[in-house]
């Protein structure tokens, strides 16, 4: 656009010179943290922000100046992530706080929740943006009840990644044995939850021992620190696979142009490919991405872009875009799990509004399977589910939805739900699959394991086993990480030859690899 | 095995521009709270960049102090006249005239507590429903509980005690009629932020944050513009330094500071090596430990 030269007072940059690393290398992690009240979580949180310089001479001068008032001698860093006036006269957090830090690196959002027993919305909230989450563990106290709670959250939430910080350690004279038991109760519990990733970390959050710089006094301790780690951890796209595309929009500036905006909630798309639209099933190809106005060659998860189709198809806020051949779920009677949050219980039978990507429906719960004993992870049978109660339930939908599993996908397997008299949000809820297919889950008092684990209702006489050889011990023989690699497709799609390709350069690299091929498995 | 990630700008991007589409879906009229300011300059060109090629589907709604640097003002219309984007002004000078607000008197007096008012009767006049706001939660230990979507009763208040979970980015825009929602689509930004995006975007903004000369007074350690709206208090000599400023509000407690800063690239290094909040620079929140909470409570921004 031709412009005239701009008035005093405006300050036009000049064009960028010739640099293309304007945006920073940094990537964003977001990560939610918890523990018991007083396990040390603020002042673990504050010597972050200390260590990556991320509090200035006035925020640090405020806390030693109110610490000093309180009779504390050094700055109580736990008073810099410490909010409400409300919470200051009580001393406890009690919601979730958002905060940001950096290091060049990484750029990190920390969701901030609670450690008291009633808050258990928070953490759900804290954990559903989150990538992995940070539970803190008490050294002496070992892994207490409010602990397992949050690790139980966040891999309800799909979080693959956990870090239990043990904390304290100071005041076990930093001594291996006093970690090595709380270190191997964490673990096994990770691995009862089925949590892919987990990591356990000696600190002492007082004194700053591995939270950014390696401890001295723990030399018997070989790990990453704890901001090493969540620098260097490995987070991709949860679902790059299955495109799905939530209209958010139609864009229809002029007669010219139209276009659908939105967020492309998991998998990948390119101009050229082939689309369906849902709910009308119309058939087109994607003309077009534009991302901030100009055309790009690829939109994939996490990208707000806008995407013009090659046809004049209807498609409208609700309506999904999808690949023709990999089709979401379409029901109107869900199963889910969900996470009450409103101080009037859940009413089966009552109106709700279920929202979910783009899309609103009227709702109601039909019924309540059961409810999750958060401390025991046992079932336990309900009629209702009250304020920061987890259960299971059934949803009858007024009009259809589009939906995957909340497991397989995040971006369409989850919903809220909204009370249509008070406006409130009053459920998180994460769909296991449609009722039909998940059948009616076995209310009776089994541990509900990993919430991860199959649709399909399990023997009681099938237990998980701890593991022998640990998946850290199995690493550090071969000399590399393990990781599975799942390649689908339609049958011809060449799945074999990437899958040998990939085996053969891994090999040659002296990884220990091996391919599982459908085709071999049914000789 | 993970695909690249893409840098925290453009996630930090991509989060606001989904925030805005929300807020021009969810409700039928909504504004953006235009201050002049770097995050509602960063938020106007967000917007332009989640509707085009179409027209930002809002208008900006400028809270008009009175005590305006001349620079934001010409800055304004100019933005204003480049994105085609519609604008209203709602003046404080106006709402004194009216009866609505009162000044307060004497050399340090703030016009704070009377933009509260100001805005809430804009908001009312334009029926808004929901109100874009540049506000971010590193701003204040305040804002870091606060929603991205934040609802206000009909008095325009704020309880931190009942907000609404967020979830995911399921935004819950509903509100009962009279009532409205504060979005902050900056609110996981911090300053730097900003700034970064600011410069990798060669976004245009006021002189004011650049370094140039200008004639302030020391003020208990904030460097204050010397215009006509500053009574100058007993002993203050007034000295011409090189200064820019961090935030653009009122002239009358907007402080500033000395920088050699002249270009994108100088004031990210000084952003970022910077040893204050830009808050520090304030002079009313230093009023007491709770000040931005009590003012929020009360519908500030
Ligand atoms: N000795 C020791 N005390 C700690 C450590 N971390 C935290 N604390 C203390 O434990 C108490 C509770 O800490 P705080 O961070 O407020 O816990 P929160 O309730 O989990 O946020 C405070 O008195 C801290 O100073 C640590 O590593 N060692």
């Amino acid at each position: 656009m031709p412009t005239a030269p701009a008035p005093p007072g405006v300050f036009v940059p000049p064009p960028a010179s010739g640099r293309t690393d304007a945006l920073g290398a940094a990537d964003l992690l977001r990560f939610t943290t918890a523990g018991s009240v007083d396990d040390g979580k603020s002042t673990l949180l504050g010597r972050l922000l200390v260590e990556t310089r991320s509090v200035l001479a006035d925020q640090l001068a405020a806390v030693t100046e109110a610490s000093r008032r309180r009779g504390h001698a050094r700055p109580d860093l736990a008073l810099l992530t410490d909010g409400l006036r409300a919470e200051r006269e009580q001393g406890i957090t009690i919601d979730v706080a958002y905060r940001a830090f950096a290091t060049p690196r990484r750029a990190f959002l920390v969701a901030d929740t609670p450690g008291h027993v009633q808050y258990t919305r928070n953490m759900v909230t804290g954990a559903s943006t989150a990538d992995l989450a940070v539970v803190l563990v008490d050294a002496r106290r070992g892994v207490q009840t409010q602990s397992r709670r949050h690790a139980f959250i966040a891999s309800l939430l799909g979080i693959r990644h956990l870090v239990f910080a043990v904390n304290k350690m100071d005041l076990v004279d930093y001594a291996e044995v006093a970690f090595t038991a709380v270190a191997d109760e964490a673990a096994a519990f990770a691995a009862r939850l089925g949590v892919p990733d987990v990591a356990v970390i000696p600190v002492s959050a007082l004194h700053g021992d591995n939270v950014a710089g390696r401890s001295n006094a723990m030399p018997w301790y070989g790990g990453a620190t704890l901001l090493h780690h969540l620098e260097h951890v490995a987070v991709g796209d949860r679902n790059p696979v299955d495109f799905r595309f939530p209209v958010q929009l139609a864009l229809r500036p002029d007669a010219g142009f139209r276009g659908l905006a939105g967020t492309v909630a998991s998998g990948a798309i390119r101009p050229g490919e082939r689309v369906a639209v849902l709910p009308s099933g119309r058939r087109t190809r994607v003309r077009a991405v534009y991302a901030s106005g100009r055309e790009v060659a690829e939109a994939r998860a996490g990208d707000a872009v806008v995407i013009a189709l090659a046809d004049e198809v209807d498609a409208a806020r609700g309506d999904l875009l999808v690949r023709d051949l990999n089709r979401p779920f379409v029901g109107s009677d869900v199963e889910a799990m969900v996470c009450w949050m409103d101080d009037r219980p859940l009413a089966v039978g009552r109106r709700y509004l279920f929202r979910q990507t783009t899309r609103e429906t009227p709702a109601r719960v039909a019924s309540v399977l059961y409810r999750v004993d958060v401390d025991t992870l046992h079932r336990a049978p309900a009629a209702a589910l009250g304020l920061n109660d987890i259960g299971r339930v059934r949803v009858e939908t007024a009009s259809p939805v589009y939906f995957d599993a909340y497991r397989d996908n995040a971006a369409t397997g989850a919903f809220i739900l909204v009370d249509a008299d008070t406006n409130a949000t009053v459920a998180a809820g994460m769909v296991r699959g449609g009722a039909a297919m998940v059948g009616e889950a076995d209310a009776s008092a089994q541990e509900v394991i990993a919430p991860e684990a199959p649709e399909v209702p399990v023997s009681p006489d099938v237990v998980r086993d701890a593991p022998g050889v640990t998946r850290a011990e199995r690493e550090a023989r071969q000399g590399h990480r393990g990781g599975a690699l799942w390649l689908t497709g339609p049958p011809g799609a060449g799945k074999s030859a990437v899958a040998r390709e990939t085996e053969r350069r891994l090999f040659a690299r002296g990884a220990t690899v091996v391919v599982l091929d459908g085709d071999d498995l049914r000789h | 095995m993970s695909l690249p990630r893409r840098s925290h700008l453009r996630a930090l991007e991509a989060e606001a521009v989904h925030v805005l589409r929300e807020v021009a879906a969810q409700f039928e009229r909504p504004v953006l709270l235009f201050s002049g300011g770097k995050d509602s300059i960063v938020m106007v060109e967000l917007a332009r960049r989640a509707f085009a090629p179409g027209p930002i589907p809002f208008p900006l709604l400028h809270v008009d102090t009175g005590h305006n640097f001349p620079e934001t003002l010409a800055f304004r219309d100019w933005l204003v006249d480049q994105t085609g984007a519609m604008l209203h002004v709602a003046s404080v000078d106006d709402a004194i005239r009216r009866g609505l607000v009162q000044d307060e008197a004497g050399p340090e007096a703030s016009r704070n507590s009377l933009q509260t008012a100001v805005l809430l009767d804009a908001l009312a006049g334009l029926r808004a429903d929901a109100a874009l706001g540049g506000g971010r939660r590193d701003e204040e230990k305040a804002r870091a509980k606060e929603r991205i979507f934040s609802h206000r009763d009909r008095a325009g208040q704020w309880d931190p005690r009942n907000q609404r979970p967020e979830l995911w980015n399921l935004y819950n825009g509903r509100i009962a009629p009279g009532e409205h929602v504060r979005v902050f689509p900056l609110s996981n930004w911090t300053e730097l932020d900003v700034w970064r995006y600011i410069r990798a975007e060669r976004i245009a903004v006021p002189t004011l944050y650049l370094a140039h000369a200008r004639e302030t007074v020391d003020r208990r350690g904030t460097l204050l513009a010397v215009t006509e709206h500053l009574t100058l208090l007993p002993g203050e000599t007034p000295a011409r330094r090189r200064v820019r400023f961090r935030t653009v509000g009122d002239v009358t407690c907007t402080g500033a500071v000395e920088s050699t800063a002249e270009t994108l690239d100088a004031v990210v290094a000084e952003v970022a090596g910077a040893v204050q909040t830009e808050r520090g620079g304030r002079h009313d929140d230093r009023r007491s430990e709770t000040a931005m909470e009590d003012r929020k409570r009360a519908g500030y921004f």
